[in-house]
């Protein structure tokens, strides 16, 4: 029966952990400390003692956690590991782009990989330019790969869920500026939802704004504070990028003529970029050029005046779209 | 045990097997150069030992993973030539119906578990398949197909320490052919043993004769026995040689004056003749080995030349579940 419990992001995720594992004798859950220590997050507490040698700590070892996941998956496991920093994938993205994403493909259908992959990302205060980086473009760019990224406890709690419950491999970025945020209300319980689907954080008619992660904090508060100007902005939230809801977007930007992308990985050849493109294609017509708010095409400075100085917050997404608003 | 399984039968058997991966290359080549098989191509003549005696010990339940340079891993595990030949034609027949090629195919209903392109990327998918095997009841083993160069790759690294810390029951056959691609692996390390390094990771390690499908099945069927009873992982150097390019169209620069003269000495065809004979088995038999063998694959030939093209239609599906 759904419960609701008062739960910080963090605790979320373990709720959802604990639910998986409960429910799904074939979930394994594995990775650098996320046994015994029960994550460096804490995401994984408790659990190894509940589940004993279904939880379990793994040497340092990115390839062989992912690759070990990915063949575990192939044999009905359902392995759900952790990437302890987003930064980290990049010494084994092999297991992911070239092994996890082409099992189904090239088997026609007759191998899978249900794994999922638990990672984290974003810029915080004082971490270095190997802990700041936000990769989800990497994975969007790879065909078979399914992508979200939770911004909400209930997120936290429905999204590892839901990709714990899909038949493809699934990327979940987790945000750690999040994990020991306010506790929030949290359905717990409630049925599994198939993955996709957006959030309309607020409906508007004179600009769309898409946004994702961590941003999106930063972006309600940038519609709020635009709000009180008089310009009546839409907020689409995606907190799952594959599948992307093209069709909400799209109509939502055909419906304002104005659009605003805010991501807080770098411009070139991020996510936004994409967004920007299919509206193109789509052919829709705009009242002003769109605009993507996003780290400038640099590496990211740990001292956090630095890291300020170019991390765009709510100040640059109203900026953004008061510049929409007045070019036309 | 029965004539038929030690002694010359055995023997008898595994010249025909050896013959049957030989032919298979042999075919596959002649396409390529043909131009009916397009590609990059790798092929294993002169190493069809290490599958022949590898296979022999495995159960239907286990599984095997091999590298680009797999098609007789593939038909020692079972897949008919035909479906082989029919991929790396682009038949709709072929055993994935296109789309692996002849370097990433897979074919997990014969206990086949995949090529793969990327040089040691096959041992982190078989931890995988050993670790499924301890819930599920199996107790697969898994056996991970990979060269010397792989030994050089930070994901095998990884995999035979990860194995070890936890007992999988892995077995990493390394096919030390004395060659990563080009490259002599001797020039590439300072200690050229390669199953040395297996007592680093607190493992058992040996090189063995690759060449010879008898000491290939006794060894690998020790130590499939041994991590089945959860002894942990194995590391087995098979030393043996590629008669040919490390693709079709290798200049093969690399090659010492006589060296495949040399090698041709060596290889499992003309050892196993030579010990047949030695143990004067009629000619008859020992021809039969080869025309059995040659008849199978020039039907499969047949067979995949005559199936339809793969369907440009189905090409999108199967990207998601």
């Amino acid at each position: 029966m759904p419960e609701t419990r008062k739960l910080s992001y963090g605790e979320a995720a373990n709720a959802a952990l604990r639910r998986a594992l409960e429910e799904r004798p074939e979930v394994l859950l594995y990775g650098e400390d996320v046994g015994v220590p029960g994550g460096v997050f804490g995401v994984s507490k408790g659990l190894r003692k509940q589940f004993g040698d279904r939880v379990f700590d793994t040497p340092i070892s990115e390839s062989a956690i992912l690759g070990s996941a990915v063949g575990a998956a192939m044999f009905g496991r359902r392995p759900v590991v952790e990437i302890m920093w987003t930064d980290f994938f990049l010494v084994a993205l092999d297991q992911v782009v070239n092994q996890a994403a082409n099992v189904r493909y090239v088997s026609e259908g007759r191998l899978t990989a249900p794994l999922t992959i638990r990672t984290q990302q974003g810029t915080a205060p004082g971490s270095c330019a190997q802990h700041s980086q936000s990769l989800e473009a990497f994975f969007l760019h790879t065909p078979g790969i399914r992508v979200c990224m939770p911004v909400t406890a209930q997120d936290a709690y429905d999204l590892l869920l839901s990709a714990i419950g899909c038949d493809d491999p699934v990327v979940v970025i987790e945000n750690r500026t999040l994990y020991h945020g306010a506790k929030q209300e949290v359905s717990l319980g409630g049925p599994v939802a198939p993955i996709g689907g957006l959030r309309t954080r607020r409906t508007g008619t004179t600009a769309t704004v898409v946004t994702w992660g961590a941003l999106s904090l930063q972006t309600v508060a940038a519609a709020e504070t635009l709000a009180q100007e008089g310009h009546d902005v839409e907020v689409l939230e995606t907190p799952w990028l594959d599948p992307f809801p093209w069709d909400e977007v799209l109509a939502s930007v055909a419906r304002t003529g104005r659009l605003v992308v805010a991501h807080e990985a770098n411009r070139t050849g991020g996510f936004g970029a994409e967004v920007l493109a299919r509206v193109a294609e789509a052919g829709i017509a705009l009242a002003a050029p769109p605009r993507r708010v996003a780290v400038p095409d640099l590496r990211l400075p740990a001292a956090p005046g630095l890291a300020a100085a170019v991390v765009p917050g709510a100040d640059q997404i109203a900026a953004a779209v008061r510049q929409l608003v007045a070019a036309g | 045990m029965t004539e038929s399984e030690t002694g010359t039968g055995a023997m008898l058997r595994d010249l025909r097997d050896v013959w049957r991966i030989r032919l298979l290359e042999e075919k596959v080549r002649d396409l390529r150069l043909g131009g009916d098989i397009v590609g990059s191509v790798h092929l294993c003549i002169g190493q069809e030992a290490g599958p022949v005696g590898a296979c022999s010990v495995l159960e239907p339940a286990d599984a095997l993973f091999a590298t680009y340079r797999g098609h007789g891993w593939a038909l020692a595990r079972g897949v008919p030539a035909a479906a082989i030949l029919a991929e790396l034609l682009g038949r709709a027949t072929g055993v994935n119906g296109g789309r692996g090629g002849s370097a990433h195919f897979t074919a997990p209903e014969y206990g086949f578990h995949g090529e793969n392109s990327i040089v040691g990327a096959g041992a982190p998918l078989a931890l995988g398949a050993a670790l499924a095997g301890r819930f599920d009841g199996t107790g697969r083993v898994a056996l991970c197909v990979f060269g010397d160069g792989a030994m050089n790759q930070g994901a095998v690294h990884e995999s035979m320490n990860f194995a070890a810390a936890f007992d999988l029951p892995v077995v990493f056959v390394c096919e030390n052919n004395e060659y990563s691609e080009l490259t002599p692996i001797r020039d590439m390390v300072r200690n050229d043993v390669l199953a040395d390094r297996a007592r680093a990771y607190g493992m058992l390690g040996e090189r063995i004769d690759g060449n010879d499908p008898a000491v290939v099945r006794d060894r690998v069927g020790d130590a499939v026995q041994s991590a089945r009873e959860g002894g942990g992982p194995v590391l087995l150097e098979l030393m043996t040689a590629r008669l040919v390019g490390h693709y079709i169209g290798d200049a093969e620069q690399y090659r010492q004056p006589g060296e495949l003269e040399r090698l041709a000495e060596n290889e499992p065809v003309t050892r196993l003749q030579a010990a047949l004979r030695a143990a004067a088995v009629p000619e008859s038999d020992i021809a039969a080995a080869h025309d059995d063998a040659a008849h199978e694959i020039e039907a499969a030939a047949r067979e995949a030349a005559a199936a339809p093209l793969a369907d440009a239609e189905a090409v999108r599906r199967h990207v998601h579940a």
